[in-house]
């Protein structure tokens, strides 16, 4: 028993289809109850008022958007290295959701730093390397749909995931070196861990659980979309050459 | 190798277009830009490194595709995959041909494009050290880009989207020596990064192109 089993496409959709439910059922009451939890039964921050409810979308969404990148370039290193399907398609169904992830961070940072910094966006390090991560993660998934052969496009976009990490943590650093050359930086180091109270912390870490757990949901699902849509395909393919 | 440079330079000398393409167009663009934020001095000779660093990477992003793509096309780069040269070379080669046609002389023309900016006197040195150092990164980032989008029938615009993000470091520093330089900072710290974005891609990225002809090519 070891865990490249579930490289089989038939066991991997036989045990996520198991865990599905729970997973759903997890992420939606860890969602619905954190975010309750943060809008309704916390205080207000004594600066930032009600506006730092946000949080509860925000970090979350930010920490899942690297994540997500980081898992895709695991799925895209085990397909180059054991070239198992389910890898790169898992690795396919991330690049999506980590995108809105992204997207959602960025949005709702902005909307948080519309009444904190009186501006919507600043050339800020942190908001840059998101924007940039955002780019990659385009790039990715219009590589993923530009390529028909399917194998072509897995061994491609993985390799492309792992130049792109490469370059990204180097823009990452880039990104930090430059904005200290040109502007004072907004002053966003709100560092979670060190400056938010026990009372906005214990919601938010809910908060967090049910994105991770939404995340794993919505990747499992969308690989069994794409392993069934490629049965499907295949199943048509053998029919028409008979 | 030395045979197959040979080739790929005359190649882009003889085609038409191909050699000169590049250099008009940071030209043109970078004539355009004082029509879109005014003629001001001051404010020309401020933006000037960042605009001649911007109008370089469009450049050489504007000639990616004819590295590979019309080597794919008649075949040769199937008769190159075959040849006792290992793959890494020729990539390697293609990269550095394409910086010879298109980074060199970016290099040598951005002086002269830095009077239309009214570039300050001391950035001159540092704008053509920056571009000198820093375009042999993109020629190869670029190489890598041409590879993963070779066999693709409309490869241009999607080639655009998976570059650009690469660039961003190398012209972050790039920019960064160019401005600091014309202003009389001290440029070293950048330049330093600049120059290894610069090695490390020349050294590493050629086997990640290699690898990705190699599948393409399958």
């Amino acid at each position: 028993m070891s865990i490249w089993e579930y490289a089989n496409p038939v066991k991997f959709i036989r045990t996520t289809d198991k865990l599905m439910p729970w997973l759903s059922v997890a992420a939606i009451v860890c969602l619905v109850g954190g975010l309750i939890w943060g809008f309704f039964f916390t205080p207000d921050d004594y600066r930032q008022g009600s506006t730092v409810k946000i949080i509860y979308l925000h970090v979350p969404s930010a920490l899942m958007a690297i994540n997500a990148w980081l898992m895709m370039l695991l799925a895209s290193l085990i397909w180059i290295v054991r070239r198992h399907h389910v890898s790169a398609l898992a690795a396919r169904a991330a690049a999506p959701v980590g995108a809105t992830m992204t997207v959602i961070a960025l949005a709702t940072g902005a909307i948080w730093g519309q009444p904190m910094w009186g501006t919507w966006w600043a050339w800020d390090p942190r908001l840059t390397s998101f924007l940039i991560l955002f780019l990659f993660y385009l790039g990715y998934m219009a590589l993923w749909s530009a390529i028909e052969n399917d194998d072509t496009a897995a061994d491609l976009t993985s390799i492309l995931c792992l130049v792109g990490s490469v370059f990204a943590l180097l823009s990452r650093y880039a990104v930090n070196f430059w904005n200290q050359g040109l502007h004072q930086g907004a002053s966003l180091s709100l560092d979670a861990e060190e400056n938010v109270a026990d009372v906005f912390w214990f919601p938010l870490l809910v908060c967090i659980a049910g994105f991770v757990l939404l995340f794993i949901a919505l990747v499992f699902l969308r690989t069994q979309t794409e392993i069934r849509a490629r049965r499907a395909r295949a199943l048509l393919a053998r029919e028409r050459s008979t | 190798m030395i045979a197959l440079l040979m080739r790929d330079l005359q190649l882009a000398v003889r085609a038409g277009g191909g050699f000169g393409l590049g250099l008009a167009f940071f030209l043109i663009v970078t004539v355009l830009v004082p029509f879109g934020v005014g003629p001001e001095t001051g404010l020309l000779s401020r933006i000037a490194p960042g605009v001649l660093w911007i109008g370089a990477l469009l450049a050489c992003l504007l000639s990616l595709d004819r590295i590979l793509a019309l080597d794919w096309e008649d075949g040769s780069l199937d008769l190159l995959a075959t040849a006792p040269l290992p793959m890494e070379g020729i990539v390697s080669v293609k990269a550095l041909a394409h910086w010879i046609t298109t980074g060199l002389p970016l290099v040598l023309a951005a002086p002269a494009l830095g009077v239309l900016l009214s570039l300050p006197v001391e950035g001159y040195l540092w704008v053509v050290v920056s571009l000198a150092v820093g375009t042999p990164a993109l020629s190869v980032i670029g190489t890598f880009g041409a590879a993963l989008t070779v066999g693709l029938k409309r490869g241009g615009l999607l080639l655009s989207l998976l570059v650009l993000p690469l660039y961003v470091p190398t012209l972050i520093f790039g920019a960064e020596v160019a401005r600091r330089g014309a202003e009389g900072l001290a440029v070293q710290t950048p330049l330093l990064m600049l120059a290894g974005i610069s090695f490390g891609a020349v050294a590493l990225l050629p086997f990640a192109s290699a690898a990705v002809l190699r599948v393409n090519l399958r």
